[in-house]
């Protein structure tokens, strides 16, 4: 009962209080919403079917050039581009995907693979010059037109990626009880039993994997609609794919809120270090570096995890 | 597309060896420590950086000369490693091996972002006297910064070799590579021989770090193109493979060379890259056998 009050007032005070945030403060909700997304979306595959995939920016990236290149040449809307994006990356996904699990692929061997697909992805993003090469492609500055996911000022842009956030959410949710939610389970925790009391590993693994992509390509096109400028080293580049695993694991990779309480704390403690070392890049990527080895050596189960051993206050 | 001449095409073929013995060296650390503890190590470029910066400070400070410094880096980062092996890794020995990977990620973060932080992102380079000595081999020019390199880095992994062949502790690191369990009830001190394995593994690329300094540049992300070379030379001589290792860097630096001769660009990387994937799906226990897949 408690959780759900707190669950309903945080939710009440995300929708209601942004117009009163100074822009900053905004600017700050609208990362951690962006990257709990990105979490969310990585912890379909990561989290529920125990896949860790290190390249996740290749989709992120797919999404962001896809809806990008089809309206500045195309003049296609972002909002049709951005449903585009999330096919293209979960073509790519199945194919990456079924080609690494085809292949027996697991663990760290499966990591080290979407890695190299992710990089890939980007040597061929620098070197093709129709894809603006390593200069990347500005969105010129126009006024405000909805209809083409151009807003003025940040509070829209807020209310979207936070109706993002919560649909990966609620997706999320409706995974956990469903029977793919129950197979990826039991895939994570033992593969060859589950395989063996007969769960199509490789059918529910591609389905985790192309749900996990297609949403990450849409995460691509806020980003690119946000920003108004993407690169191949912002998109397809490491960091990318980093970024999503780290907001997962941090809060509790296979929880349902797990993504969103990590990028909840990570955000902030990024911005607050660098605020305290100023005019030194790179302060809030080793805090990330450190806060995931104390995370990995205190709290492996991620904030949540923690959060779910502790006997509920008044109920013990 | 394709313009290779014979005498590019040579060229290529002298600068691939040369890169290659460098990577043979950074993967034989890389594998290792796969070997005895049984994660892959995305610090490992990381720590390479470190001693790039070391080998730096120490020409730049006090004018020692890069190979020289190898006298101090090596087994200053051999203790380096032996520590982060016994703060770090040590403590999380029973966690869940996708928890062992993203540990050594945080590491890297950590670390690398540290020297960006403490360095700032300039490129920084190490050039002694030497450093523009040349000769002609044929048509091939031969930087010899690059063939002191290679040479250092193959003598390295062959003691190494000889190392881990003739001696207690190095028959004590295959052993408990072979059979961990065996090798604890011979009384072995499987903890320290762990640590060790993880000094070595550091001071390996340290080792490799110094030597390419002097053609090289120095900056906070440099270990991360290394390292991914490195994963490739492992996966493709086989995880834990050690003589593997050193083959795989030749061949690695090969395609890479050739695919840079070959393609415009940055595209040479694609070539490193479908090599790797390649590998990853068909042979995941390398080229040679003897590792472990999967």
């Amino acid at each position: 009962m408690a959780a759900e009050v707190a669950g309903g007032l945080a939710l009440g005070l995300l929708l209601v209080a942004p117009p009163f945030l100074p822009p900053y403060f905004l600017e700050i909700l609208i990362s951690v919403m962006l990257f709990g997304y990105l979490g969310a979306a990585w912890n379909i595959l990561g989290g529920y079917a125990g896949q860790f995939s290190f390249g996740h920016a290749a989709y992120f990236g797919i999404g962001a050039y896809t809806s990008t290149l089809l309206f500045l040449r195309l003049g296609v809307t972002p909002w049709l581009g951005m449903l585009a994006g999330g096919a293209l990356a979960a073509a790519f996904g199945l194919l990456a995907g079924y080609l690494s699990f085809r292949y027996g692929l697991r663990g760290p061997y499966f990591s080290l693979v979407t890695l190299a697909f992710a990089e890939m992805l980007r040597v061929v993003a620098v070197n093709t010059k129709a894809v603006g090469s390593s200069l990347g492609l500005v969105i010129p500055s126009r006024e405000a037109a909805p209809i083409d996911f151009v807003f003025g000022g940040k509070l829209p842009y807020y209310y979207v990626i936070l109706a993002m956030t919560l649909g990966a959410v609620w997706i999320t949710r409706r995974l956990e009880r469903s029977k793919l939610g129950y197979a990826l389970r039991a895939i994570r925790e033992n593969e060859d039993a589950a395989e063996a009391s007969g769960v199509d590993a490789l059918g529910m693994k591609l389905r985790a994997m192309a749900l996990s992509s297609f949403l990450t390509a849409l995460g691509g096109t806020f980003y690119a609609q946000y920003f108004a400028y993407i690169d191949p080293s912002i998109t397809f580049g490491p960091a990318v794919s980093i970024q999503g695993l780290l907001q997962a694991i941090v809060g509790g990779a296979g929880t349902v809120l797990g993504p969103v309480v990590g990028a909840f704390v990570l955000t902030p403690v990024s911005e607050l270090s660098r605020a305290m070392i100023r005019g030194r890049a790179g302060v809030d990527v080793m805090v990330y570096g450190l806060v995931l080895i104390l995370v990995i050596s205190f709290l492996p189960n991620g904030l949540m995890g923690w959060v779910r051993r502790r006997p509920a206050p008044g109920r013990s | 597309m394709f313009n290779l001449t014979g005498d590019l095409f040579l060229q290529a073929i002298v600068s691939g060896v040369l890169l290659g013995g460098v990577y043979g060296l950074v993967a034989s650390g890389l594998s290792l420590i796969f070997g005895v503890l049984r994660i892959i190590n995305f610090a490992h470029g990381a720590v390479m950086m470190l001693a790039m910066y070391a080998t730096y400070w120490l020409f730049t400070l006090l004018h020692v000369d890069p190979y020289l410094s190898i006298l101090v880096t090596g087994p200053a980062f051999f203790l380096l490693g032996m520590l982060i092996q016994r703060v770090v890794i040590e403590p999380n020995r029973f966690a869940a091996e996708h928890n062992q990977l993203l540990l050594t990620l945080g590491l890297a973060l950590f670390l690398e972002n540290l020297a960006l932080v403490l360095w700032q992102g300039d490129f920084r380079t190490v050039r002694p006297a030497y450093a523009g000595a040349s000769f002609t081999l044929g048509e091939a020019l031969v930087e010899v910064p690059r063939l002191v390199a290679c040479g250092g880095a193959v003598v390295m992994a062959v003691a190494l070799f000889g190392f881990l062949r003739l001696t207690d502790v190095g028959k004590a690191i295959r052993a408990l590579a072979e059979e961990p369990e065996g090798a604890m009830l011979m009384g072995i001190d499987v903890g320290r021989i762990r640590a060790v394995a993880f000094g070595i593994g550091a001071g390996c690329v340290a080792v490799a770090g110094a030597l390419v300094t002097p053609f090289f540049y120095v900056a906070p992300d440099v270990g991360e193109s290394f390292n991914i070379m490195a994963f490739v030379v492992v996966v493709l001589g086989g995880m834990g493979n050690f003589v593997g290792a050193l083959l795989g860097g030749f061949i690695v630096g090969l395609a890479e060379s050739l695919g840079a001769t070959a393609l415009p660009g940055s595209l040479k990387q694609l070539v490193v890259f479908a090599l790797f994937v390649l590998v990853l799906l068909f042979r995941p226990a390398g080229l040679f056998g003897g590792g472990r897949g999967r």
